[in-house]
């Protein structure tokens, strides 16, 4: 199992798979996106207390979400880079950083700018906001790491262990809105019970994290198909691909 | 639809400010990152190509 686990695994058989999926994905992520865009700005009914500006919900909450998804989905490959010493779970990892960087930034300044109009500042030093700016900070550091050591395996295991001390901040990202008194609301979706959104604003807000994890698929298919290619480029298979 | 008018919607209760700001950062991210990785491609394979003939 585990053969065909390396097989699979291989720079060159991901570099074909990526190549025919990249497409696909591409343009599935942007129909889910605009369907979720239009359904949010224009068909979606306005809260009664907050009026339009929940409409802000559609971009905020699914960029939150994908911000620790990203970083737990970063981890996870090192992870079984780490283990299994499968050198493209180091490439996806690096993949990983850059957009769960611009995610968990467009969650702080849509957040502030949802904030503004609803609790008069653009920002507090709340929990949840707080433990989001320490992500972005993390993720700022993985990628000066990633960056800044020439040589790319050493700095994958350097990095590697940074991601992997930095999960600590993910739990408590998720749980601070209930273990600290915040002015941040608590949970609108949760896994365990009912979620605490009507289902007419439900819906087009499962469509934007939707389109969220499709374009986020898609971006690391792209990304690591080219960190495949440029690690790769002395490579027999990667001429054959070129010419 | 939700909104009455063009002017309605734009305006979103007074909220459009925040409300298209935080679209529009949006749809730049996805824009950009997609533009980033595919640029990039482009550049690598042109670094090879330019690798190779020099072989």
């Amino acid at each position: 199992m585990f053969e065909r686990f390396h097989k699979y695994a291989s720079p060159k058989y991901f570099y074909d798979l990526a190549t025919l999926l990249i497409p696909y994905f591409f343009v599935i992520s942007w129909v889910v996106l605009l369907t979720g865009i239009g359904w949010g700005l224009a068909f979606s009914p306005p809260d009664y207390q907050q009026g339009e500006s929940v409409r802000i919900i559609y971009v905020h909450v699914p960029s939150a979400i994908l911000s620790m998804s990203a970083y737990m989905f970063m981890a996870v490959s090192v992870f079984i880079a780490m283990v299994w010493r499968i050198k493209i779970a180091y490439m996806v990892a690096r993949s990983c950083a850059p957009i769960g960087a611009v995610f968990t930034l467009i969650a702080l300044v849509t957040g502030s700018l949802w904030g503004k109009p609803m609790w008069g500042a653009w920002w507090v030093w709340d929990a949840r906001l707080t433990s989001e700016l320490i992500l972005f900070f993390i993720y700022l550091g993985i990628i000066a790491l990633q960056q800044a050591i020439e040589d790319k395996d050493l700095g994958d295991r350097m990095s590697g262990i940074m991601v992997l001390v930095g999960v600590v901040n993910i739990p408590i990202i998720h749980y601070s809105v209930i273990w600290w008194n915040t002015l941040h609301q608590k949970a609108t979706i949760s896994k365990m019970g009912q979620p605490s959104i009507d289902s007419s604003m439900l819906w087009p807000l499962l469509l934007m994290i939707l389109a969220h994890y499709l374009f986020f698929a898609t971006y690391i298919l792209m990304q690591t198909r080219n960190e495949v290619l440029n690690r790769e480029k002395r490579k027999g298979w990667v001429k054959e691909v070129i010419v | 639809m939700k909104f009455e008018s063009i002017h309605e919607f734009l305006n979103m209760g007074g909220y459009g400010f925040y409300v298209w700001s935080s679209y529009a950062i949006v749809m730049v991210a996805f824009i950009g990152l997609n533009y980033a990785a595919y640029q990039r491609h482009k550049s690598i394979k042109a670094s090879l190509v330019r690798m190779l003939k020099r072989q």
